[in-house]
Order: structure tokens, then C-alpha cells, then sequence
């Protein structure tokens, strides 16, 4: 296996100096870093393949779809999906959720049916629901979020009905790295009603964990590729071919048709159907070779790394007695959120930032979450598996230099 | 610590954060307005007593940063006393203050304020600074809308 300070040299960021200092990038769940393979990936495609796809004849154009496709294998193979034909790219999580609501959700709900979401969820897996309720009169239904920032299933039981339609979860939580028991959560849903469609948002989840779309039994799952150390601007949306096939295309224009006339249009068949336009194709090589980044190290090596961090950074953490851990969930990915007596998650994260020490302080796109738990905001370090226990020490001085300055 | 961190979190900073001064809703105000910075939640209102052109008092509520609360704190001390014209020009210094740290000719016109020059070197705190600001120039134009800084 390969030493950490090894993995460490696969990533050229790690060696940038922020402030003086040597950077300790413990912002992971905002973005992460890009190993070589990925940034050489895409600079090779556009200094020696850059080409559109699916449509030329010539040889780059040609080289171009094989590489751009080959990803669409390589995604499929990851989550474990039955077909190519189920992975639709897109910008983002955001994208993805958005398209379900506008497609499925716009064609295949009626007023007054009901969409669950919960507490926890990021404003994408909120925002594209509400936009749907205001277009067809449809209802928003939200699972509790308990004391130790776990979804309350008991909520979920109650809140179940004939209306229930959709409800969209996600598979872990940004702000407080809560690892949703999603599999459980599938059950309790189809087996009161196995045409409710469920829809995952993974964009802290692939990164973490292994994925099996067929074995959670979801209906759609997204993720996006900058949180797996691919590029930003793509994602993924996956979702089952019989629904796919159900649903009409929610953005127009090219790549997505099959002919076009001014007397009827019709539309290219899965995925394509999906893709509008020319898409990010050196975003999607990027993320092709993300992946295989992360199946190179492997999930159970990453999760294992991930865990002994968080563990260290938990332990180092509850013994600073100004510190309040937000989030205190049985299963945890490597986040952890949290206040420093009454000073402001800003203030903290200006002078972490002096110290070189990358965090994020806000509400983390959750306002809802925070006013649960009824703080305007935290300080939120995430790890990755390339960060050190030192790098956690690093964060515990820049704790220390905080509340002396604050004293 | 280093010197652009102790030029931004100086004493009188920590202090007017701590324990923010004329922190309430005043009685009889004649002008209010809120602040509201989305990026990071700061939100904060603003209230004003005034006859004719003459501000006689002021005071504030709302939750931020370190920066923003004292910011507000101390504007609404500062600004006691001064006519409306006054602290619209006093706005103006404040702004050019935190964005180029640079006092205008004759510093006394900024007094106290003059701690808040740091902020300067922190691009991502000079929203945090000016949000009372922002608030104050609401309030004393009688606009309605909610304060901005982005």
C-alpha cells in the first residue's frame, strides 16, 4: 500500500505555500484536490485531442467520443449500474436533482401530491423542490433531524402517505458528516409503496464510501466530480432506464435530438436524450480518470485513512473545552462542524487562514440544518485521505491561537 | 501572531464585540433599516433618532462576526451628534478606509475608526466592516430595501 507522503506527492496543491505557510487543505467537503493523473488528463486532451464528439468523422473527433464514452463505463462500473445508458452527465449534484424535479417531477406529479426531503439537505436537494411546488402546486414534507444529527425515521414513518410521490435524501450530510442509513431508509420507503421514486444525493457520499446503485434500491443518484477529485462542472446523474425512458428531455438544442424539422422533432435515445448541447468533455475525461484515481487506492483503504483522522481530530477536539462538536451522529464520513464558544465562525476562519489552515466557516448551504440547531453558523474541517495527523495538530494550535486572541 | 492578524483584531475591536455598545432597540426611533449580508448570514438592524439634520441617537441588533459587530458598535457611538450630511461623509472615509487602508487627510474626521484600517488586508472581511455602513446610508436615505454588501 502506498505510504500517505507518497499519495501526498500525487497531489501538486499540497505543496502550495498560503500566507507564509505550507497549505493544510481541510476543506474537502467544499471541494477537493486534484491528483496529476487528472490535471495531466485534461491538458493532454486539449493540447493533442481537443475535438467535439459525436459527431465528427475525423480521427480527434473520433479519439474525443471514445474517451468521453469510455468514462460513462467507468461511472457505470463504479455505482454499479446496470447499463450506460443510465448515466446521464451533467454540471453537477445540483444539475442532476434539478433535472429530476423538472422532468420527472414536472411530468409525472399532479397538485397536491407531497415530495419528502429532510432537515439535513443541502440547499440543491431543496431549492429545485420548492421551484417545483411553485410551478405545480405540489407539497414539501421535511424528516426531523435529531439531537445527535441523524435523520429521525420515525418522522420519515409518519410523514409517508397516498400523496408521497418522491423523496429525496442525501446519502451523507455536508455539514455534519452524517452517514445516512439510505438502504434502511429505501426499504422503509418501497415497502410502503414501492412506486415512490427515491432520489440520492451522493455529492459527499462516492467520495467516502462504495456505491451500489442496484443494491440501495434507489430510483436516481447523483453525485458531482470535483468532490471526487475530479474536475468542477460535471457530474452525474444516474437513474433507472425505465424511468428515463419515461421522462422527456428537460433542456433542448444539440446532441440530444435525433432529427429536427419544423413539423416534429424527435429525440436521440438514452443518454443523449439528456445532454443538450456540447457537453464538458474535458470535465468528463477529468472525472473518468478521478475515478480511477480513487479505485486505485480503493474505498476500503480510503474510509479506513478517513476514519483514524476523524477519530484523532474528534479526540483532539473534545479536549478544548470551548469547543462544541455540531453533528455527534453513530456513523460518521470524516466532517466535523463545530463552534468555539461565542466566536464567530469568520473570525476563526480568518486566523486559521493565517496559520495556512483551510477551513470553512458559514452555514454550509444548510441554512435549515442551522437554524435546527440554532447556530448562524460553524467552523467545518473535512478530511481527505492525503490529509495527516499533523495537519489535524495544525488545526488544534490555529483553535488555540484563536481563543488567546479572544481571551 | 502575526501582524496583520493583531492589526485586524485589535483590543478596541475585541472589546466593542464583546460587549457591543448601545446594543437594543432605542425607543421614539424615526429611521430604521436592516443589514443583511447573505454570504455569511450577518444580519443586523439599525435604529436612528434624528431632529431635522442632526442624528441624537442610535443604536443597533443582530448577530455576526467579531468584525461586523464591532463595526456597528462603534458607529453607533460615533455617529451621535453628527448631522446626517456628517455621516454620510463619514461613510465615504469608512469605505475607502477598509478597502485601500488609507486615512484621508485630516484623521481626527475618523477618530476611533481608524482601528478598522487592518481590514484592508482581508479582502473577504470588508463586507463584514462596511455592513453597518451599508445599513446607516439605508437608513439615513429613507430607502426600504434590505442593506447589501455583495
Amino acid at each position: 500500500m502506498k505510504s500517505i507522503s507518497k499519495i501526498r506527492e500525487d497531489f501538486p496543491i499540497l505543496k502550495a505555500q498560503v500566507n507564509d505557510k505550507t497549505l493544510v487543505y481541510l476543506d474537502n467537503a467544499a471541494t477537493t484536490q486534484k491528483p496529476k493523473t487528472v490535471i495531466e488528463a485534461i491538458n493532454n486532451y486539449y493540447q493533442n485531442q481537443n475535438s467535439n464528439v459525436h459527431r465528427g468523422v475525423h480521427s480527434l473527433s473520433q479519439l474525443a467520443t471514445q474517451k468521453y464514452e469510455s468514462t460513462r463505463e467507468i461511472v457505470k462500473n463504479f455505482i454499479v449500474a446496470k447499463s450506460t445508458d443510465e448515466i446521464i452527465f451533467t454540471r453537477g449534484t445540483t444539475e442532476s436533482i434539478n433535472l429530476i424535479a423538472q422532468s420527472y417531477g414536472r411530468s409525472f406529479l399532479n397538485a397536491g401530491d407531497e415530495i419528502i426531503i429532510s432537515q439535513m439537505e443541502h440547499h440543491s436537494n431543496i431549492v429545485p423542490w420548492q421551484i417545483l411546488c411553485g410551478q405545480i402546486s405540489v407539497k414539501l414534507k421535511v424528516i426531523d433531524v435529531t439531537d445527535s444529527g441523524e435523520l429521525n425515521l420515525k418522522s420519515l414513518e409518519k410523514l409517508l402517505s397516498d400523496k408521497t410521490k418522491i423523496v429525496s435524501l442525501m446519502h451523507v450530510s455536508n455539514t455534519l458528516g452524517t452517514i445516512n442509513p439510505i438502504k434502511e431508509i429505501i426499504k422503509i420507503i418501497k415497502n410502503f409503496n414501492k412506486d415512490i421514486i427515491v432520489s440520492i444525493d451522493g455529492a459527499q457520499a462516492v467520495q467516502h464510501l462504495k456505491v451500489n446503485v442496484l443494491d440501495l434500491g434507489c430510483d436516481f443518484y447523483s453525485f458531482s466530480g470535483h468532490k471526487i477529485y475530479g474536475p468542477t462542472g460535471v457530474g452525474v446523474l444516474y437513474g433507472k432506464r425505465e424511468l428515463l425512458n419515461k421522462m422527456p428531455p428537460w433542456q433542448g438544442g444539440g446532441d440530444m435530438i435525433a432529427s429536427v424539422s419544423f413539423d416534429k422533432t424527435t429525440y436521440n435515445i438514452l443518454p443523449y436524450k439528456f445532454e443538450a448541447g456540447t457537453p464538458n468533455i474535458a470535465g468528463v475525461i477529468g472525472l473518468g480518470e478521478a475515478i480511477k484515481y480513487v479505485q486505485n487506492l480503493g474505498l476500503d483503504f480510503i474510509y479506513e485513512q478517513e476514519k483514524k483522522l476523524l477519530d484523532y481530530a474528534f479526540r483532539k477536539l473534545s479536549q478544548i473545552k470551548e469547543v462544541k462538536i455540531i453533528g455527534q451522529a453513530k456513523e460518521k464520513s470524516a466532517v466535523i462542524s463545530f463552534i468555539l464558544k461565542d466566536i464567530h465562525a469568520h473570525d476563526v476562519g480568518t486566523i486559521l487562514d493565517q496559520s495556512g489552515v483551510a477551513i470553512r466557516a458559514g452555514h454550509h448551504c444548510t441554512q435549515p440544518l442551522m437554524e435546527r440547531f440554532n447556530v448562524p453558523a460553524t467552523v467545518r474541517a473535512s478530511f481527505a485521505f492525503y490529509n495527516t495527523e499533523e495537519e489535524v495538530d495544525n488545526l488544534i494550535d490555529g483553535i488555540k491561537k484563536t481563543l488567546e486572541i479572544f481571551k | 501572531m502575526n501582524s496583520e492578524l493583531k492589526s485586524l483584531y485589535q483590543e478596541v475591536i475585541i472589546d466593542h464585540s464583546k460587549r457591543p455598545r448601545n446594543f437594543k432597540k432605542i425607543d421614539n426611533f424615526n429611521k430604521e433599516a436592516e443589514g443583511f449580508n447573505p454570504l455569511c448570514g450577518d444580519r443586523l438592524n439599525l435604529y436612528l433618532k434624528t431632529d431635522g439634520n442632526k442624528i441624537i441617537d442610535a443604536s443597533f441588533q443582530g448577530q455576526g462576526c467579531a468584525i461586523s459587530t464591532a463595526s456597528a458598535s462603534m458607529l453607533t457611538e460615533i455617529i451621535k451628534g453628527k448631522s446626517v450630511d456628517e455621516a454620510l461623509k463619514l461613510f465615504e472615509m469608512f469605505h475607502a478606509l477598509v478597502t485601500t487602508g488609507g486615512a484621508p487627510k485630516d484623521e481626527t474626521q475618523l477618530g476611533k475608526l481608524a482601528v478598522f484600517a487592518g481590514v484592508h488586508e482581508f479582502p473577504a472581511r470588508v463586507k463584514c466592516a462596511s455592513l453597518s455602513w451599508h445599513t446607516l446610508k439605508m437608513a439615513l436615505l429613507n430607502k426600504t430595501d434590505v442593506a447589501k454588501t455583495e
